[in-house]
């Protein structure tokens, strides 16, 4: 049997997060808009009117052009696509054909491997249609939303490739500032394109395309099922034919759509109604200059500068305002970067999580955590009741001393009542300290638990460690 | 003020306190009531469009009668002038307004039934320019379906704009009711368009005046598109005097249309009236023929133009000869044959694609009958709610924009366009061997036809449009002026054509020309 290897490739738009909409000025956040309330003559397409090209969406995708290094077109033209749909008030679509605005530049994987990109232009989303009690409704709200659509070269080998990229896009988008990259609400759209091919050939075999993968996690799925399908139709001797299929969610298969036959012509031609879009070198020098470290680059140097883990590296660069949030604590702590990051990492994270929090909602300020670290540092608290501190201080929007004072959480500063206190222990249970001292040195911990008990949490563990295998062994 | 004032007559009156604007306004709907005729209507199937016009004889310039609104705004003039504030430059003047743009509240029909009873929901920046002057609009008057033709017969409302120099003819078009309406005395300004001629081919039918602008002087906002890249917005009036004003008014840019040029606006009134001493004004053979395919041969055919029409520009150029410019003659547009075809592709691929909105989904005409799915509703509303033209057009603007075949039609006419355009800058180039100021030429190759006489041939009456297309290609600004009347009484009309942006040089040729050739043509006496 031959072994066959996956040629990928990926159209995926993103969704700008612009406030109005790429050609008038309707708000471009129409999520939770009731039907046909964000809308204007404009982008419902009535007679007369024309677009008029929303600037901050191209900033926006010139932002990342930038950031993959793709080559942006001094001069781009936007064109029509033209099409009926209901949910397409002009019957069609202003989007770029021939002139895209970017062409070029790639995405790094974990692995190293970059994926190239074709091309990146702008264009205009269409509305929803649904289908209820036999009659169809459409709302134009999301006519009009910028896009950028990104397609890539089919450098992609593995489904899991595929999902790595599409994470990894969002990842950039989100940290750029382009686009909310919720998923879930379509803010990303994945159409991925498939063949497979002998294994060492470097021809490319008939493709076909899965539209409208829009999860991650149903991406991968996809693929593989439509690797396993093409594969066993070249080994029963068949062909494979350019197909459009799309992902059935309740039986989690893939359906045909619609073969080559029926392939639209969309008619392109240059949109009459606007002017090209020409970036001169000082625009695109000032969208330069603006751009910030990449994830990938700060990820890179949380490690060499800070000496962090590839995995805390990781996670911290996940989202540009929480690596911004663990510098700017690193910053006000001055102690070890790493100490911060496990802060971070295990329980700023988790409570955000739990809470449902954002970054404008947090009250634990990379100050307050540089100063619970320094609490910590100075014996005043242990560091597991940073633990409990972190939510007080979220809640109370306090500083952490104040908290800890309140709480009583201090630990007790009193050596001599720790002593005496340990020695209490020690003789009011002869059996165990026998024992301990005849070998079972698990013991120690016991005794620990005792002290700790006691003192309701307040003393520090090491130090009672100390004190009793002195007082035991001594 | 009776009817037969001008735009500048009735606003100086008005802004001085000699005539109110509701006198005016009165005056100018007691003219309508007398001259319009039949009331217009979409035409019942079967229904013959010339039994009604023998019914009820009149221009039948008006889809749209907004007598109320008008009253409402000439007294809001009138309260402006009693309060001594500035009503506008174009104070109490009553305007009509082509059903191709629109108006707020005002329905706007294109004269297709595809957009019966829809009612704009905000007003084309042109129109909106003049009412903020002070102008009444009087209404929306009729045109060729979506501006489709060069008669006004195809519209879906009828019967058809007439010609008021003679019933029996046609006023033009595609902006017919226009032209009509300011030859008629019915608003001394109307508002048109001109994709590939139609603000200037009307006005020469109906011996009245028609700029069209340079691409982007005017706003397109609000300007139901034909094909987008030729189409202006721009005045008919009876004086070149009218169409420098309305256009001081109307251009400019606008936020709603990137196209628009943000360039200044020249103060058009002042220029207007620096004469022609030493303009370089030139005549191009190439304007004394047309070349089109004939239908019957398939063969093309050279004909020169009607010889009263070609003296009439002669006598235009010994005028303004005599008022010192320097004519130039044998100025070559090699080009301007290649017009009509080049222009055949591109605006059908731009309509086609722009008539793709009307789908009944949103507004205007749905089927009303039972349908599967959507598909058939389009299907349905489509076939039933686009009369020919619009079907001839998609149909064509379809086919020459496939896949397949773009290269060889719409790609190459693009090119044609290209070198339509050369021509024009090699002749206006000021370094050049021409150096032209303006061009002198015919506006029409013929004065008005009878109606029923072109109208089903729809190649040739667009060969008609020869001589106007170059510009719209091109770009550059045209006007048409009145030259007197030939034997049988029928309008003439001389064209003069500038570089871009130069509309004060075509103002200053028109003018000139204008005061030499005796005045404007009167309201004709025939209708009364």
């Amino acid at each position: 049997m031959t072994a066959y290897e996956p040629v990928i490739g990926l159209e995926i738009h993103i969704q700008l997060n612009t406030k109005s909409k790429i050609f008038c000025s309707c708000s471009a956040d129409p999520w939770e808009a009731e039907p046909n309330t964000q809308i204007c003559p404009v982008c419902t397409g009535h007679p007369g009117v024309l677009p008029v090209l929303n600037r901050v969406a191209v900033e926006k995708a010139l932002r990342l052009a930038l950031a993959l290094g793709a080559e942006v077109a001094e001069v781009s033209y936007f064109a029509r696509k033209n099409y009926f749909y209901p949910d397409l008030p002009k019957g069609y679509q202003i989007s770029q054909y021939d002139q895209p605005l970017a062409t070029g530049g790639a995405l790094p994987l974990e692995n190293g491997r970059r994926i190239r990109i074709r091309r990146l232009h702008l264009e205009e989303d269409a509305g929803k249609t649904k289908r209820e009690g036999g009659r169809r409704f459409v709302d134009f709200n999301r006519c009009g939303v910028p896009l950028i659509e990104l397609v890539t070269e089919p450098d992609i080998r593995s489904p899991e490739e595929a999902a790595q990229f599409l994470t990894r896009l969002r990842q950039l988008v989100r940290w750029l500032d382009v686009s909310l990259g919720h998923m879930e609400r379509g803010h990303i759209r994945c159409d991925a394109n498939v063949s497979v091919r002998p294994k060492g050939s470097q021809s490319l075999g008939e493709k076909t395309e899965i539209k409208n993968v829009n999860l991650i996690d149903l991406l991968r799925p996809a693929i593989e099922q439509e690797i396993q399908r093409q594969i066993q139709v070249l080994e029963a001797g068949g062909q494979i034919e350019a197909w459009t299929l799309e992902w059935d969610e309740h039986q989690r298969v893939l359906r045909k759509m619609r073969g080559k036959e029926t392939e639209a012509d969309y008619r392109y031609f240059r949109e009459p109604d606007l002017l090209p879009i020409v970036v001169d070198r000082a625009w695109l020098e000032e969208v330069a200059a603006e751009l910030p470290e990449l994830p990938w680059e700060r990820e890179k140097r949380f490690q060499e500068e800070y000496g962090l883990p590839e995995y805390d590296a990781r996670v911290l660069t996940t989202e540009r305002a929480l690596a911004d949030y663990f510098e700017a604590a690193v910053k006000a702590y001055g102690g070890s970067p790493k100490a911060v990051a496990n802060l971070v990492i295990n329980h700023i994270l988790r409570l955000m999580n739990e809470q449902r929090l954002t970054w404008d909602d947090l009250r634990v300020t990379p100050a307050r955590l540089a100063a619970i670290l320094r609490l910590v540092d100075q014996g005043v608290i242990h560091k597991n009741a940073a633990k409990k501190l972190i939510p007080l201080v979220q809640e109370r929007d306090q500083e952490p001393k104040v908290v800890v004072e309140a709480e009583g959480m201090a630990q007790m500063q009193d050596t001599a009542a720790l002593e005496a206190l340990c020695a209490r222990i020690v003789e009011a249970h002869p059996e165990e300290a026998a024992k301990y001292r005849a070998g079972k040195k698990g013991l120690l911990g016991w005794f620990v638990g005792q002290v700790m008990r006691e003192t309701r949490g307040k003393a520090n563990p090491q130090e009672v460690q100390a004190i009793l295998r002195r007082l035991l062994e001594g | 003020m009776d009817y037969t004032a001008t735009a500048w007559d009735i606003a100086q009156a008005v802004r001085a306190g000699k005539a109110s604007a509701r006198d005016v306004l009165e005056a100018v709907l007691e003219r309508i009531r007398a001259v319009e005729g039949a009331s217009v209507r979409l035409l019942a199937p079967g229904e013959d469009p010339e039994a009604l016009h023998r019914q009820h004889p009149g221009v039948h310039a008006f889809i749209t009668l907004t007598e109320e609104r008008a009253r409402r705004q000439a007294e809001a003039i009138d309260r402006r002038v009693a309060a001594g504030e500035d009503p506008g430059p174009l104070a109490g003047v009553p305007i009509t307004v082509k059903d191709i743009l629109t108006v707020e509240g005002v329905r706007a029909t294109a004269g297709s039934r595809i957009l019966y009873e829809y009612i704009a929901p905000y007003t084309a920046t042109a129109v909106a320019r003049l009412e903020a002057a002070g102008a009444v609009v009087l209404g929306k008057v009729n045109l060729d379906e979506f501006t489709f033709g060069s008669s006004g017969e195809s519209t879906a409302y009828q019967p058809a704009p007439r010609n008021p120099w003679d019933l029996d003819r046609v006023p033009g078009g595609s902006s017919s009711g226009s032209a009509a309406a300011v030859a008629a005395g019915m608003g001394p300004l109307s508002v048109g368009t001109d994709t590939a001629g139609s603000i200037r081919q009307p006005a020469a039918f109906c011996g009245v005046v028609g700029l069209k602008p340079t691409y982007g002087r005017v706003s397109r906002y609000g300007l139901i598109a034909f094909a987008s890249s030729l189409d202006t917005v721009g005045p008919i009036t009876r004086t070149v005097t009218d169409a420098a004003l309305a256009l001081q008014v109307m251009a400019g840019p606008d936020r709603y249309d990137a196209t628009a040029a943000t360039r200044p606006v020249p103060d058009y009134l002042a220029e207007m009236h620096k004469g022609v001493r030493g303009l370089r004004i030139g005549l191009s053979p190439d304007m004394f023929r047309i070349t089109y395919v004939d239908q019957a041969t398939g063969e093309l055919v050279e004909t020169r133009i009607d010889p009263e029409i070609e003296a009439a520009v002669r006598k235009a150029a010994d005028l303004l000869a005599d008022l010192d410019a320097d004519i130039v003659d044998d100025v070559p547009l090699p080009h301007l044959e290649y017009g009509i075809p080049a222009y055949f592709v591109i605006s059908r691929v731009e309509a086609a694609s722009n008539l793709h909105r009307y789908d009944g989904v949103k507004y205007g005409y749905r089927t009303p009958e039972p349908v599967e799915d959507f598909w058939e509703m389009y299907r349905k509303t489509r076939g039933q709610g686009f009369g020919l033209q619009p079907k001839v057009r998609i149909l064509m603007g379809m086919y020459v924009s496939a896949a397949q075949y773009s290269q060889r039609y719409y790609e190459r006419a693009l090119r044609v366009r290209t070198l339509i355009r050369r021509d024009f800058e090699r002749i206006f180039d000021p370094e050049g061997p021409y150096r032209l100021d303006v061009l002198l030429g015919p506006t029409t190759p013929t004065p008005a036809f009878r109606v029923g006489e072109v109208y089903g041939d729809t190649v040739l009456m667009q060969y008609m449009d020869q001589l106007l297309v170059a510009a719209n290609h091109a770009g550059v600004p045209a006007i048409a002026v009145p030259a007197g009347l030939n034997r049988q009484g029928l309008p003439l009309s001389v064209q003069f054509i500038a570089p871009d942006f130069r509309e004060d040089l075509l103002l200053r040729a028109a003018y000139a020309y204008e005061q030499a050739v005796g005045g404007p043509l009167p309201v004709p006496s025939r209708l009364d």
